[in-house]
């Protein structure tokens, strides 16, 4: 149908693998943060464990329910920030708000992997939310990390 | 009856996403009619000023047609007089002052408070609040399996302590048709008093607060045509005497002194400053318009279109409806989940083919957890909208649902 071409920079189909497929989904059990968020707009809600020591984000789980681009979104941020300094997951949730308004950063200084794949949400301003939710959750999990 | 009516609406005459827009989220916000736009357009630019104070002309002209929509409102739910006749800036603040108002001023400790799982948080969470305040306990009333409210379930929750039921008369999401008339019925025989949410009834339906004898009414003026901003409280008059108003200041005054004041009297008494003249005039077009299609005639038509919503979306395989399916039972929206796509999902790719529906939990989240699903996607229908506005949403959730399986 003749609007696939719109919707196929939407749910690229590495998005639609981390939603059928979601990585690291679960509770962690030797966590040190945990987070529960929800977008009250529409429901969408996610339960984050992380697990920081020495300044380092050793692993992460995360739990909920959502739509595709919130999940898969949830899914690639667990990913990426897993053996990450907590200046970096910081700066990697900045790298993605700023992906998400649409504004310039230093594409450079990460390799993003899947999470570019993300970059095409941007186009559709009531799915941004979606995408946001696991990395504010991550960012204020670290914020709150005081080890 | 819609290809003459929908030429009134400018705006549905447009393309989304390449595809003509097909409306379905009336139950969110109504379109607005050109009568109506006119109707506000000729109030600024020939009549506009402030109401009841100036000496001039057009202050005059402003507040007879302010009074003169009061009026209009009055005709329309059938009250008794114009001083029961308030307005506000819409259901959620009319249900506000009746719980920061009433409740407030006249609950005990121990009072109860009954409302239901179907209520939107407009009408659930002013109640938690005065109940927290004042010591009361808030009940809900139990739904049954297919989404509507039995008789016998209210006479059990019911009970002499009672002093408040609150209760919508039309659900927005399940679009159960309530019996509220039967309700307060019960809530008299108790000693209570019965708030009807009009919200999503009034624009659709006849709703006369004589024959349902409800002591509150709460209503939007931009659900039925008319503008954002603006909605309605009607109240008993003998309870709005002896009611305190919630906001003071100008408009609302008979006599000031430095320590103490007196109010003005009913209705103007629970409207503080300078009311919402613009979008009292316009809501009064709104009412001019649905009468003169006649609310009969358009109640008639939404059930035939539900009923053809429901028989059509029912064709596509896996596709969930809630709420009753007894057409008779419910009104013009059909709330509904497609398989294991996401409603946010599906209403993207509505979008994408220029179908406006509402995905989430539509303010209703403890009716979320009863139906035990976390979101839903809901297509409301106006008497703007047509069969061929349905064959366009079955189309688009087929096409929904052949793309995810695709990519999946």
């Amino acid at each position: 149908m003749s609007f696939n071409n719109n919707l196929d920079q939407l749910y690229r189909s590495v998005i639609m693998d981390h939603y059928k497929n979601p990585r690291n989904k679960g509770s962690l059990e030797d966590e040190s943060v945990t987070i529960d968020m929800n977008n009250p707009t529409c429901g969408d809600r996610i339960h984050l464990t992380l697990k920081v020591e020495d300044g380092i984000v050793q692993d992460a789980k995360f739990d909920g329910e959502g739509c595709s681009i919130s999940m898969s979104s949830a899914s690639m941020m667990t990913q990426i920030v897993k053996g990450r300094k907590k200046e970096e997951a910081l700066e990697l949730a900045e790298i993605f708000s700023k992906m998400m308004l649409g504004e310039e950063f230093d594409v450079d200084k990460y390799d993003l992997g899947d999470v570019e794949a993300l970059q095409g949400v941007a186009k559709f301003p009531a799915r941004i939310k979606c995408a946001t939710l696991a990395w504010k959750a991550m960012e204020k999990g670290v914020k709150s990390d005081n080890e | 009856m819609n290809q003459d009516i929908k030429r009134y609406f400018p705006i549905l005459n447009q393309e989304v996403n390449g595809h003509p827009l097909v409306y379905l989220d009336s139950a969110a916000t109504s379109q607005k009619p050109i009568q109506v736009i006119e109707a506000m357009r000729n109030y600024y630019e020939l009549d506009n000023s402030n109401v009841h104070r100036g000496v001039h002309t057009l202050g005059n002209r402003a507040t007879d047609l302010y009074e003169g929509a009061r009026e209009k409102v009055r005709k329309f739910i059938n009250a008794n007089s114009t001083k029961e006749v308030i307005f506000t800036r819409g259901t959620t603040t009319s249900l506000n002052t009746v719980a920061g108002g009433y409740a407030r001023q006249t609950l005990q400790e121990g009072d109860e408070i009954v409302i239901s799982y179907m209520e939107h948080h407009s009408n659930i969470i002013p109640w938690q609040q005065v109940a927290k305040e004042k010591g009361a306990v808030l009940k809900y009333l139990d739904l049954e399996a297919d989404g509507t409210i039995s008789l016998d379930t209210v006479r059990k929750t019911i009970t002499p302590k009672t002093k408040i039921v609150s209760v919508m008369m039309v659900s927005n999401v399940l679009g159960t048709i309530n019996p509220v008339k039967e309700i307060a019925k019960i809530a008299h025989e108790n000693g209570a008093i019965m708030v009807v949410d009009g919200a999503q009834a009034v624009p659709h339906m006849k709703v006369d607060v004589q024959d349902i004898d409800c002591d509150f009414l709460a209503f939007s003026g931009h659900k039925m045509c008319g503008p954002t901003g603006i909605g309605v409280l009607y109240g008993k008059q003998a309870i709005l005497e002896n009611m305190e108003p919630v906001e003071f200041g100008g408009e609302m005054i008979d006599f000031v002194g430095l320590h103490d004041s007196t109010w003005k009297e009913l209705p103007w008494k629970f409207e503080g400053g300078t009311p919402i003249i613009a979008s009292a005039i316009g809501l009064g077009a709104a009412i001019d318009f649905l009468n003169e299609i006649g609310l009969e005639n358009i109640e008639a038509y939404e059930h035939k279109l539900a009923a053809y919503a429901m028989d059509q979306m029912e064709t596509i395989d896996g596709l969930e409806i809630y709420g009753p399916r007894d057409p008779n039972k419910r009104c013009g929206l059909v709330t509904f989940n497609l398989a294991d796509v996401h409603p946010h999902d599906v209403a993207t790719v509505l979008d994408m083919n220029g179908i406006a529906v509402r995905a989430g939990h539509h303010c209703a989240q403890p009716l979320m957890k009863w139906l035990q699903v976390s979101a839903t996607a809901r297509a409301s229908f106006y008497m703007y909208n047509d069969e061929a506005d349905i064959d366009a949403l079955v189309a688009g959730l087929q096409a929904a649902k052949e793309y995810f399986n695709d990519v999946f």
